[in-house]
């Protein structure tokens, strides 16, 4: 909470706590500031709780179906699969109508399409396959084959283009307008909605997939609800902010780190607020430079050293 | 009364159009209040079996019947009432204590949001106190030994308070006193809960042991009975059949034919002749009334050619010496 304010607060201008209390309770005596406050920062912060939020959820399910610590919410390759279908929208855009190229929509669209599209392959391949880690290997090997589409674009296209889409990659948390939030939290609270309603199964996830299945977890029923989950969360973030990585497989292990538990029970609150405390840190930092740093940059240069600190100590 | 029995069970794997049959047409039952021991070459489809009765795989054709309920037709949950299984997949859970890891077992009583009633702590205890854990139960399961491990997954299969548990290879792994220990703890767990016990082992001698029945499994087919029983009427013997080793009837053991080329006699001390006899036929020599040398055993020596040696490192190059 307190974390929340003085991501309201920091900025390139700015803004006092006092203002912003007067702001949200209708007093606001500067005209600026509070159209500043509450069309941008505001709905900036709630992404920033929303994307910390939802991207370690995923993650944190990710690494519970997997059984390996080092899954992250674009494993299944949702990620390659958004930026596929935002290359294909800012670099073959000459064959596309103007229209629909400048929209702010279009670009969230073609995310959302693409992010589905891998998806639904891999869940249509989930139930064809027995055990997980195939479905591990069928997620790396459709981003990868994103990944290549992307690359063999950009071989094709123009500077300006690329530079479009490398700034997509970047990720930001600010692209997100209120129109777009009436998306984006639906989503969100639907992902995460459903993260909790599985954590006794995810709990006997982990003992492995046989001893779940004897324990009367329904295994094909559990890993599709998981997947689908996974996939409104993280692709419904990143179409809209772009990948912010490193916090689906971070947060998780900071979350087990400073709470000592494996239960989801617990963790999936832990996840929660510790994904959405170190995105408003990150968001926090970032704006301090004059130049706003991408927040992708920022999660993974401050995320990684609490992770090896976290690591270290429980040594 | 029967728990559980197959009709016609045929069981393998199938891919797309294709058929592995393992074993066909198996009819078997496993009783109330009973330790069985499935023992049999590798490859003969002991695992198969196994999980095709836990319900982790389908059969290829017959029916698994529980009680009078056909397994297939009922639920993920149903079964897990039902069934309780100790498999051989490894469980490392970070900060996970031996509590929980039993408390696992309850899984099928709580509702969606895993809570737990009264009753369901007072079986957990009860379970960790079965397989004397009570002293480790706040323990992270990552600082056990391998024994304890598989005394905790003993525990919650048994906390999952199911008629029948099934375990696969239970004592793989795990050093011989250990392995006497699991043993000892499922056949007192059957007869004092009243539970059908099943176990998958290549554990011939300790199944011999503490099994009420055996299920013993070969190419041809699975064999049913008391151990001693199956003993008598030459099953092992056809089973493990090998020109290297044979069943031997007199002590429950596989023993080795060595190439046996030279001869020799031996009399005296019962107790020593034993391993006498082990260390002669390792090194090659038969024994026969009508051999060229004579071994007496003595309390503490062995006399041969009127030398007397006290050991058997000695005994052995002497007749070495002798024989070339």
């Amino acid at each position: 909470m307190g974390l929340f304010l003085a991501d309201l607060a920091w900025g390139s201008i700015h803004i006092s706590l006092n203002e912003i209390i007067a702001t949200f309770t209708g007093n606001g005596q500067n005209g600026i500031n509070s159209e500043i406050l509450l069309n941008f920062r505001l709905p900036k912060a709630i992404t920033a709780v929303l994307a910390g939020a939802s991207l370690s959820v995923a993650g944190l399910m990710m690494q519970t179906l997997f059984r390996n610590p080092l899954a992250d919410p674009y494993i299944l390759g949702i990620s390659s699969g958004a930026s596929l279908g935002v290359a294909l929208i800012t670099m073959a855009s000459a064959f596309l109508p103007v229209v629909l190229v400048n929209s702010g929509w279009a670009m969230i669209l073609a995310a959302v399409i693409g992010a589905a599209l891998v998806l639904l392959l891999v869940v249509g391949v989930s139930f064809r396959i027995q055990n997980a880690v195939s479905l591990l290997i069928v997620g790396i090997m459709f981003g990868t084959i994103a990944g290549s589409i992307v690359s063999v674009l950009q071989n094709f296209s123009n500077p300006d283009a690329i530079k479009l889409f490398v700034m997509w990659t970047f990720g930001s948390l600010s692209a997100v307008t209120w129109t777009y939030m009436q998306v984006l939290l639906p989503v969100s609270f639907i992902g995460i909605g459903m993260a909790f309603l599985l954590q006794k199964r995810l709990d006997g996830l982990l003992l492995g997939e046989n001893y779940a299945r004897g324990l009367g977890v329904p295994i094909m029923q559990t890993r599709f609800l998981i997947v689908i989950a996974t996939g409104l969360l993280a692709g419904g973030i990143t179409a809209f902010t772009g990948p912010i990585a490193f916090v689906g497989v971070a947060i998780p292990h900071i979350a087990r780190g400073i709470f000592r538990t494996s239960s989801h029970k617990i963790l999936l609150p832990a996840t929660v607020l510790c994904g959405a405390s170190l995105l408003l840190v990150c968001d926090i930092i970032s704006q301090i430079p004059t130049y706003t740093l991408p927040i992708n940059t920022i999660s993974s240069l401050f995320g990684a050293p609490i992770i090896l600190w976290i690591i270290l100590k429980r040594k | 009364m029967f728990v559980l029995s197959t009709h016609n069970l045929s069981i393998g794997y199938s891919k797309k159009r294709s058929k592995t049959i393992v074993q066909p047409a198996l009819n078997l039952k496993l009783q109330a209040g009973e330790l069985v021991c499935l023992i049999g070459p590798n490859g003969t489809g002991k695992s198969t079996l196994l999980r095709t009765l836990a319900g982790l795989q389908k059969p290829l054709d017959g029916k698994i019947k529980i009680d009078d309920d056909e397994l297939e037709n009922l639920s993920h949950h149903e079964k897990a009432m039902l069934i309780a299984l100790v498999l051989t997949d490894r469980v490392d859970i970070d900060n996970t204590t031996v509590y929980d890891i039993v408390s696992f077992g309850r899984h099928p009583y709580s509702n969606w949001w895993g809570s737990f009633s009264e009753a369901d702590e007072k079986q957990v205890r009860e379970a960790i106190e079965m397989v004397h854990l009570t002293h480790k139960k706040d323990d992270c399961i990552c600082e056990l030994s391998d024994g304890e491990r598989q005394r905790v997954m003993i525990a919650k299969a048994l906390a999952q308070d199911t008629p029948i548990i099934m375990l696969d290879e239970p004592t793989a792994h795990l050093d011989l006193p250990n392995r006497i220990e699991i043993m000892l703890l499922l056949h007192r767990l059957s007869h004092k809960t009243g539970k059908a016990i099943l176990l998958s082992t290549h554990e011939l001698d300790l199944a011999l042991q503490s099994a009420d029945r055996i299920w013993l499994m070969s190419n041809v087919g699975v064999e049913c009975g008391v151990p001693e029983d199956l003993v008598f009427n030459g099953s092992f013997n056809r089973t493990f059949e090998s020109k290297y080793y044979f069943f031997n009837e007199a002590n429950g053991n596989f023993s080795m034919n060595y190439p046996m080329t030279r001869k020799v006699w031996v009399t005296g001390d019962k107790t020593r002749m034993y391993w006498t006899l082990r260390a002669l036929a390792r090194a090659g020599y038969i024994v026969v009334s009508d051999a060229e040398f004579t071994i007496t055993i003595n309390q503490n020596s062995w006399i041969l050619n009127e030398k007397e040696f006290s050991t058997v490192k000695d005994l052995l190059d002497e007749l070495a010496t002798l024989s070339a």
